[in-house]
């Protein structure tokens, strides 16, 4: 698994004779699995009065918490890559698409359990709900 | 301009408090070769690079310290976060807690507080990279250190194990940047002024109409 995602191409680019680029991210730090598809797994609206339910719910959290980490870890890795390397398109396809796959994951998230930057518009004033980063919590799943 | 992101770099939850690694680790935060001093470091030093991808890289580079920075915090807090009194004591931590509680408060493991005499800046790119390049060493070979102190929890060594890597990355990137410098240097067309070195146009034949 870990292999086949550090040699794997991107959509756009087939050519990696190119490029020296060895992701840092997903993979070596992180074994992000890009196959899990979430938010089917959370049958559950959020009711919030049973323990099950909240276990779930924080699970998919943590889950989603996970994903954004690892994407938002690969794009920093590629982007100080392409500072020294701006003409590398593999790395730029790579950029690409972890940037778009994170926006992605962010909006799900954030619709759901609250702003993530002061940037996200909200009805109600949820950016100072807890946990902050610093703080102990039981959706934050050992990867 | 910076935009805070809620989300730490990489997880911590560390499940037993121990202050006898966090007088430790937080010289990662504020003593010599940390995180503060990274980050201050790369920031400050960009102002005066003279080609793109320099600049592009202090700025990168400063910013992710900044996470590292969080990360570091967190560790400290959370261990010692919810210890005694007595632990905190027998720690050696009680002349920190005279004067700090349980905050994090940016100093280095033998209790000096951070300085700006921790960084250079040096108004001549090449030194600056060269000491740019010895400070991520020099935070790989603390955290080597930090790492054989904290061989007991798994939950302490694992973000250290994280971060110790991107030292070792960030040393690849600014020996690319300098190589970069230094090819911009050598370039004929190029001048350095004695202030900074941003000015490409002969000292001559200068562009800038301040006087």
């Amino acid at each position: 698994m870990e292999r086949e995602e550090e040699n794997r191409n991107c959509m756009c680019y087939n050519n990696e004779n190119d490029c020296s680029y060895m992701p840092q991210g997903i993979n070596a730090a992180f074994g992000y699995n890009t196959a899990s598809n979430l938010m089917d797994d959370m049958n559950c609206c959020g009711c919030g009065d049973n323990s099950e339910c909240m276990q779930n719910r924080n699970r998919v959290r943590g889950e989603m918490m996970k994903q954004i980490k690892c994407l938002n870890f690969a794009v920093v890795d590629i982007a100080e890559y392409l500072d020294t390397h701006p003409t590398d398109r593999k790395a730029l396809c790579l950029h690409r698409e972890y940037t778009n796959e994170l926006k992605n994951v962010k909006d799900k998230y954030q619709r759901i359990f609250g702003p993530l930057d002061i940037y996200y518009p909200c009805n109600k004033w949820r950016w100072l709900e807890e946990p902050w980063p610093w703080e102990r919590s039981d959706f934050n799943v050992d990867l | 301009m910076w935009t805070y992101n809620k989300v730490l770099q990489y997880p911590i939850n560390i499940k037993c408090p121990n202050p006898k690694l966090a007088k430790f680790i937080i010289s990662q935060y504020g003593g010599p070769d940390g995180e503060l001093a990274a980050s201050l470091r790369y920031l400050s030093q960009r102002f005066g690079m003279p080609d793109q991808k320099a600049k592009a890289i202090l700025n990168d580079i400063g910013t992710e310290e900044l996470a590292h920075l969080e990360m570091v915090g967190t560790i400290v807090h959370q261990l010692t976060d919810g210890a005694s009194i007595e632990e905190i004591e027998k720690a050696g931590l009680g002349a920190y807690y005279t004067d700090h509680g349980v905050d994090v408060y940016p100093q280095s493991a033998a209790g000096t507080p951070w300085t700006a005499a921790y960084i250079a800046c040096k108004g001549d790119p090449i030194a600056n990279l060269q000491e740019d390049l010895a400070a991520e060493q020099k935070a790989r070979a603390t955290y080597e250190k930090l790492i054989d102190l904290c061989r007991d929890d798994p939950d302490v060594l694992d973000p250290l194990k994280f971060l110790r890597e991107r030292e070792v990355v960030h040393f690849q990137r600014f020996g690319e940047a300098l190589r970069g410098v230094q090819d911009k240097l050598a370039e004929k067309k190029f001048y350095m002024n004695n202030m900074n070195c941003n000015n490409y146009n002969n000292m001559n034949n200068s562009n800038n109409n301040c006087d």
